[in-house]
């Protein structure tokens, strides 16, 4: 009897391929579907975008952090610069805004990467609101009135259509590149460490150089994901509601979406958001208890329901869509 | 003579966040538990004590004879029921389980106070001070406010040094393993110290609702002040962590007096340099965590 070691299943398959029919019907939505529904998309894949990268940190290199708006708002507010400020290129400034925030975020990381655990956490949001209140001193991009996109010249179809499939490439490209990371000596390494810190470094992995790149890729994508948020709304502002660097804003639903869809999974993210996302709007002249409502279920999957719905699935179907794992059959 | 004054209130008000910081520094001591809804659960009892004072007619100061045991309940409770599950697994469902608790609690308040700022008044406490010259005066209410902390700090470190449960705190603290074999029940240890966590940050909670005026989203700027007095006065010394709000205080002071949207940036601007340079904190004795 010989064994082999496989890491695609039956379901793995089937999934690929109506996986890449759905993005390929996603890309041509300008074409078949409203403009109301073009919009919500930008937010619901944007969602996706950060809340995979949430999990990517939390979930897999076990970095849990709640400082993630401070890239959200630093992808939006480069753009601002670099369009307003600078006058590049609209279209060309939203990558250079991921990587304006990546860049940033090696100070960021090397003096948070200085506390552990729910440390860690608290210390990225004291390093988020400072930055939040660095950029409000910024009279150049509006102070804490915020400011507006300048968009001159670019018509709004245009405009709609380039956010719209610029959502579509930041929410699937992160979920690929999750896929592709935890496929990786990377992701192996992320993973060890997760689980055992201490075994892992004994093995030869390099804990803190490990999650630090995670780090930086994390907050290039967030980055990405918070400027093609506003290249859609045009209108950006620091604080408050709808605020670029507010943690009510961002990291409490990204924090709820990933617990809720399944921490420490590919799917489980994309099916929170995909829930929160409905629900929301659903629910939308009563956000108040809404937030109360996600607020409890997510303690209680904290407490009681670790895996999240994903999770339950998972276990249930015996079967991951997105094979990461390797598995011994005959 | 301005600066000495900007100073003297820095110094009074860094008393206010040691008191805040008092809580999550036990909690995290005892059970390396961070909880993220520490400041919502201070403004939680400033609402409190704001309905209990009108609908009873008392002073806010009197009504803390309700409202800090029942906040020391409250915390029993929310360790029991809640926090006990999230210590010692990925912090993540720590992090999670804390952070939902204050969005829930933010909500919660919007929905019955509404957005809208509100005050605790002392009556003549409050507008009280003395007058030690033209520039400097010393107001009574802030004045007692850093006399309570002071006050706070030592009873714990009292009851940490000389009683048998505080002994099983400290024990508890070096290594919950061993302390429970030695026949430690450390979920009462455990229980209790997120009581008085509580308890002590209801206190201030209240102490801020007299001086400040406050809204349901309030709290989370008070957990990061609390949060940068322990780091900055170092993990694991209470008397760090007084120290440690006295610098923000000051340093926040400072920062107003320069620009007066300066104060909370050279506050985080003190917090980052001794993360930078000086990780354990003034008077740290572990290494950082």
């Amino acid at each position: 009897m010989t064994m082999r070691v496989v890491r695609g299943t039956l379901a793995s398959k089937v999934f690929a391929v109506v996986a890449i029919i759905g993005v390929g019907v996603l890309a041509f939505l300008p074409s078949w579907g409203s403009v109301s529904l073009q919009r919500k998309m930008v937010e619901l894949l944007t969602l996706v975008a950060l809340a995979v990268m949430w999990n990517l940190l939390a979930g897999f290199a076990g970095v849990v952090s709640v400082g993630q708006q401070a890239f959200v708002g630093l992808g939006a507010y480069s753009m601002i610069a670099l369009v307003n400020v600078h006058h590049q290129n609209l279209y060309a400034s939203v990558p250079l805004s991921g990587l304006v925030a990546a860049v940033l975020s090696i100070p960021v990381g090397l003096i948070a990467f200085r506390l552990r655990g729910s440390y860690f956490a608290i210390g990225t949001w004291v390093l988020a609101e400072a930055i939040s209140l660095i950029v409000i001193l910024q009279r150049s991009v509006g102070a804490g009135n915020g400011v507006s996109l300048k968009v001159a010249g670019y018509s709004l179809a245009t405009r709609q259509d380039n956010s719209y499939w610029f959502a579509l490439f930041v929410g699937v490209g992160a979920v690929l590149l999750t896929y592709v990371v935890l496929r990786s000596r990377l992701g192996l390494q992320m993973q060890a460490i997760r689980d055992s810190e201490d075994g892992a470094r004994g093995l030869g992995a390099n804990v803190y150089r490990t999650r630090f790149l995670v780090w930086v890729l994390a907050a290039f994508w967030t980055g990405l994901a918070g400027a093609t948020y506003y290249l859609q709304q045009l209108r950006v502002q620091p604080a408050g509601t709808g605020g670029a660097f507010s943690v009510v804003q961002w990291t409490a639903p990204i924090v709820f979406i990933v617990v809720i869809g399944g921490i420490g999974t590919i799917e489980g993210p994309v099916i929170g958001a995909v829930l929160y996302y409905f629900l929301r709007d659903r629910f939308k002249d009563h956000q108040t208890v809404y937030l109360i409502s996600m607020g409890v279920i997510a303690i209680a999957v904290a407490l009681l329901l670790q895996g999240g719905v994903w999770g339950t699935i998972r276990r249930k179907l015996g079967a991951d869509l997105f094979p990461v794992r390797r598995r011994l059959v005959e | 003579m301005v600066w000495t004054n900007a100073v003297i209130q820095g110094v009074l008000l860094g008393g206010l966040y040691a008191l805040f910081a008092t809580g999550l520094s036990l909690s995290f001591g005892v059970m390396r538990l961070v909880n993220l809804a520490h400041g919502d659960l201070a403004i939680f009892a400033a609402f409190m004590t704001l309905s209990i004072s009108t609908t009873l007619k008392i002073n806010p100061l009197v009504a803390l004879v309700i409202v800090v045991p029942a906040a020391f309940i409250v915390g029993y409770i929310l360790q029991r029921l809640v926090f006990d599950r999230v210590v010692g697994v990925d912090p993540a469902f720590q992090i999670v389980a804390t952070f939902g608790l204050g969005i829930v609690i933010q909500n919660a308040l919007l929905e019955k106070y509404t957005a809208d700022t509100q005050g605790l008044n002392v009556g003549a406490l409050k507008t009280s001070t003395i007058k030690i010259n033209n520039a400097i005066g010393i107001g009574w209410l802030p004045l007692f406010t850093f006399a309570t902390a002071v006050a706070v700090l030592g009873s714990l470190a009292l009851f940490l040094k000389r009683t048998k449960l505080g002994r099983a705190f400290r024990a508890t603290s070096d290594d919950a393993d061993a302390a429970r074999l030695m026949g430690i029940d450390i979920k009462r240890v455990f229980a209790v110290a997120m009581g008085l966590a509580i308890a002590t940050v209801a206190l201030a909670g209240v102490l801020f609702g007299a001086r400040s005026s406050f809204d349901p989203f309030v709290g989370p700027a008070r957990l990061i002040y609390a949060f940068e007095a322990v780091v900055i006065g170092g993990l694991g010394s209470l008397w760090g962590t007084l120290a440690g709000g006295v610098t923000l205080g000051v340093a926040q002071a400072i920062g107003r007096k320069i620009n007066p949207q300066w104060g909370e940036l050279f506050g985080h601007g003190v917090f980052l340099a001794v993360l930078v340079l000086r990780p354990t904190g003034m008077f740290g004795k572990a290494q950082s965590r």
